[in-house]
């Protein structure tokens, strides 16, 4: 199993060729540089992706979105626990929100998975949602891309299912797993935000609560409302499939109960999207996403330089210019800049 | 254009974590991100959780007298995790005559339990502006 390399006792990460190497071998060292990098963003976090980029696809990238709340840490933990056991190695990347104030974070989530922390086999890091347009989903694609080289088994990502940013997260996800808890009343707000159009498979947590039951019934006739998936076309034209319909199962994830059947229905998902040939085009979808999403990022990184604009601004405050020739006119202009930004 | 990562964590037996979530909050709204671990973790738990979150600084807070037996382990788990750029600060409750052989051992700062808010915020920013770029 890779995760347990040797770990140079003094090993100081610099260079790309060495950071990349022992990621590659399995240092968890590495793997947690590396990750620093791509957080930061920039020149050295690009190198280090295109350089592990071939190396990224055996992965089951698994998104756990839902309130906060709901027990998505908590759930990390129990899946881990329960990939662990089927002899797999776990990546968790717990992405919380920053004060919207000082950017500043406070990341929790690892408090509740804290008992992994002696198993080489599972790789936990927090990241702070922050920076401009598509930024959080920019590096948390990067930081999936580092646990997939590192020859992580199964990627599990947690997000706050609130905020268009955040449910583009769960779009790097093979399966979105969407967590509720009984009692509906907010969560059905953020089923409501989009969250119920992605989910591959519902959770209700914390089953050992009154009214998990109820809570199963309503978003099982919940889901019956939505329009029916269609079907998709077999691989290669092979006759097409029965479409996915998402399971709705209970779970405590504190009591560890449900996590089983759970993790069946994970491998079943990934086994419906090889069989279906669903997994390509999906992959397709999230590649062109998030290719798009690092473009309007070094858009928006160039367009936030105040440089740029001075000049043509000066002209649109004197009326000289109108606000959309003056937006046309610095689009164009980016596009003769091939510096780096 | 990457905030300083901290780590704080309590270790050993005492159930207070009032002081470490207030320098974690301040730390918090001076930019920071700041991994919370909770209450009674193990040295060895802790110097993981710091590996994997490549925090630039490992913030141990102790009230329990056990720093002496608690610190050295810390240390020699960082050591041989290859986190020798990270730095340790110990903070807490501690006797002054214990904070040079703290310091001997490889803590970075030693911070008293009356170490006001601001001047932890402001030694953090000085001794990670210090170290090597990363
Ligand atoms: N009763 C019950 N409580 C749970 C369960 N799962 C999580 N919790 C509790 O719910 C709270 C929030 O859990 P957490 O995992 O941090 O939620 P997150 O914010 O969605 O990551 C914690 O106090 C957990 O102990 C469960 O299955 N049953
Ligand atoms: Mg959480």
């Amino acid at each position: 199993m890779r995760g347990e390399a040797e770990e140079g006792a003094t090993t100081i990460m610099t260079d790309l060729d060495t950071l990349a190497r022992e990621l590659l071998a399995g240092s968890t060292r590495a793997l947690a540089r590396g990750l620093t990098w791509v957080e930061s963003g920039g020149e050295r976090a690009e190198a280090l992706v295109a350089r592990l980029y071939p190396r990224t696809g055996r992965a089951h990238v698994v998104g756990l979105t839902g309130a906060p709340g709901s027990g998505k840490s908590t759930l990390a933990r129990a899946l881990a626990r329960g990939a662990r056991a089927r002899g797999r190695t776990v990546g968790v990347l717990a992405v919380d929100p920053s004060s919207p104030f000082s950017g500043g974070a406070i990341l929790g989530d690892r408090i509740r998975m804290n008992d992994l922390a002696l198993d080489p086999g599972v790789f936990i890091r927090s990241m702070a949602t922050r920076g401009a347009l598509g930024g959080l989903c920019r590096a948390a694609a990067d930081g999936v891309d580092l646990l997939d080289a590192a020859g992580r088994d199964l990627i599990l990502v947690e997000t706050v299912g609130v905020g268009q940013d955040e449910v583009d997260v769960m779009r790097l996800a093979h399966t979105v797993v969407v967590v509720s808890v009984p009692g509906l009343g907010d969560d059905v707000q953020a089923l409501k935000a989009g969250l119920l159009e992605i989910a591959d498979l519902h959770v209700v947590n914390k089953a050992d609560r009154e009214g998990a039951d109820r809570t199963l019934g309503e978003l099982r006739s919940m889901l019956t409302l939505l329009p029916p998936a269609e079907s998709p076309a077999g691989p290669d034209g092979a006759p097409a499939v029965e479409p996915w319909v998402p399971p709705v199962l209970p779970a405590s994830a504190a009591r560890e109960e449900g996590i089983e059947a759970l993790m069946d229905a994970l491998d079943g998902h990934m086994a419906y999207l090889k069989t279906s040939g669903e997994l390509d085009r999906r992959w397709r979808r999230m590649v062109g996403a998030r290719v798009l999403k690092i473009a309007q990022e070094l858009v928006a990184r160039r367009l936030a330089h105040p440089a740029a604009a001075d000049a043509d601004v000066d002209r649109v405050a004197r009326r000289e210019l109108s606000p959309h020739a003056c937006a046309r006119l610095l689009l164009t202009r980016l596009g003769e800049r091939t510096s780096h930004v | 254009m990457s905030s300083i990562r901290v780590l704080i964590a309590k270790v050993g037996l005492d159930g207070h974590d009032r002081g470490a979530k207030i320098v974690a909050r301040c730390l918090r709204d001076a930019g920071m991100d700041v991994v919370y671990t909770g209450l009674h973790r193990t040295p060895e738990e802790v110097v993981t959780a710091a590996v994997q979150e490549d925090v630039d600084v490992l913030g141990i807070s102790l009230l329990s007298g056990a720093h002496m037996t608690l610190i050295p382990r810390v240390v020699e788990l960082m050591q041989a995790a290859g986190a020798g750029d990270m730095l340790l600060v110990v903070g807490g409750v501690i006797p002054d005559e214990d904070v040079p052989a703290l310091r001997a051992l490889g803590a970075a700062d030693v911070l008293l339990q009356d170490t006001p808010p601001d001047a932890i915020v402001a030694r953090v920013r000085e001794l990670v502006a210090a170290r090597q770029p990363r």
